[in-house]
């Protein structure tokens, strides 16, 4: 069983096509990893569908780095 | 055949232009999902579609939870839908200064919020796909204006609104979205028309005569290929030349 961090980096590279090398936790999915605003989108739809939650929106914009990400969903899951 | 493997959700397809977008579609290959607001409808499309392997359902799309549920029938026994056609509509004409709060509702329900409604339902799947075809069937008196349409013209010209800014939404996902303007098109919605409505519409139509269903339908199928990939947010009139704007 792979740890939340994986599967969110996995997450991650899938919708955004990036390298896992060029994803650390610090990254910021607009000004790191070039996400567009519907890109952020789709991956906040990918993590609810992976980790079976539902992520409001209010919340969902302040995810803006890959440990915001792991965050939510430790403290949420 | 072009659009083999895919499936096509068609609303309001038991007759008029749905239903032969319905035929045209089948016949480029998709699985077509048609639907209709009574359980005799859906039958009927059923027996048209089965050979293709579609079928019909009801579905009202003025109605949330009803396109919920016909949205999750789709996807469980079809797939998710990558070509959608928004062409279930309706009349309630009427000069502005009688028409009815319910006249106005009733229009915008159904011809507008519902092509909010399913669009917003299929986009997740249409994206994740990384293809996708929303085709709205809007009308020419969206451009034109009517007399006695003042519901009907917002609706269908709210439509076409939509429909650019989620073609701009919605491109870099190859999820292309466009309009169908038919003119006056041979079907009961013109039926409805006394006679003397009928001949002011000939005086205004170059080409003589009412359209076929098909001839619209045929506009559809173009759109819903892949050869029209690089077409997006534009609306297409098929109206023998009645308006051209
Ligand atoms: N005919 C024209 O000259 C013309 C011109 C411009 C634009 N249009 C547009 O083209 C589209 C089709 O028109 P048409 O002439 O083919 O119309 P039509 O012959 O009157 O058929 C209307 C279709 O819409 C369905 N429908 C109505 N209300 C619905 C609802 N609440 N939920 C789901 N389906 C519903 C009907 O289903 P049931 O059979 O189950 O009632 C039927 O399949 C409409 O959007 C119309 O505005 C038509």
């Amino acid at each position: 069983m792979s740890t939340v961090e994986e599967r969110v980096k996995k997450i991650v590279c899938e919708q955004l096509g990036v390298k896992e090398s060029e994803v650390q936790n610090a990254s910021s999915f607009v000004e790191d990893l070039g996400a567009d605003s519907l890109d952020t989108v789709e991956l906040v739809m990918a993590l609810e569908e992976e980790f079976e939650t539902e992520i409001p929106d209010e919340e969902a914009e302040k995810l803006t780095s890959v440990q915001d990400a792991i965050d939510y969903i430790v403290a949420h899951t | 055949m072009s659009l083999a493997g895919k499936t096509a959700l068609v609303t309001g397809a038991t007759r008029g232009i749905g239903k032969a977008i319905a035929k045209a579609l089948a016949e480029q290959g998709a699985t077509v999902v048609g639907t209709a607001t009574s359980e005799q409808g859906a039958e009927s499309i059923t027996a048209d579609l089965k050979a293709s392997g579609g079928f019909g359902l009801v579905m009202d799309v003025s109605d949330p939870a009803s396109v919920e549920a016909g949205l999750k029938q789709v996807s469980e026994q079809a797939g998710a839908p990558a070509i959608l056609v928004n062409n279930a509509g309706i009349t309630r004409d009427n000069l502005l200064m009688r028409l009815k709060d319910e006249d106005w509702s009733s229009v915008m329900e159904t011809n507008l919020s519902s092509v909010y409604r399913t669009s917003k339902a299929v986009l997740r799947g249409m994206a994740k796909a990384r293809w996708g075809r929303i085709i709205n069937v809007s009308s020419v008196v969206a451009g034109m204006g009517n007399p006695g349409q003042a519901n009907y013209c917002a609706a269908k010209a709210g439509v076409e609104g939509f429909t650019r800014s989620l073609a701009k939404e919605m491109s870099n996902r190859g999820i292309t979205a466009n309009c169908v303007a038919p003119g006056f098109i041979d079907t009961d919605m013109t039926r409805k028309l006394d006679d003397k409505q009928r001949e002011a519409m000939m005086e205004v139509i170059p080409a003589g005569r009412l359209g076929e269903p098909e001839e619209v339908a045929a506009v559809v199928a173009f759109l819903a290929s892949d050869a029209a990939a690089y077409v997006t947010g534009e609306t297409i009139n098929v109206n023998g030349g009645m308006y051209m704007g």
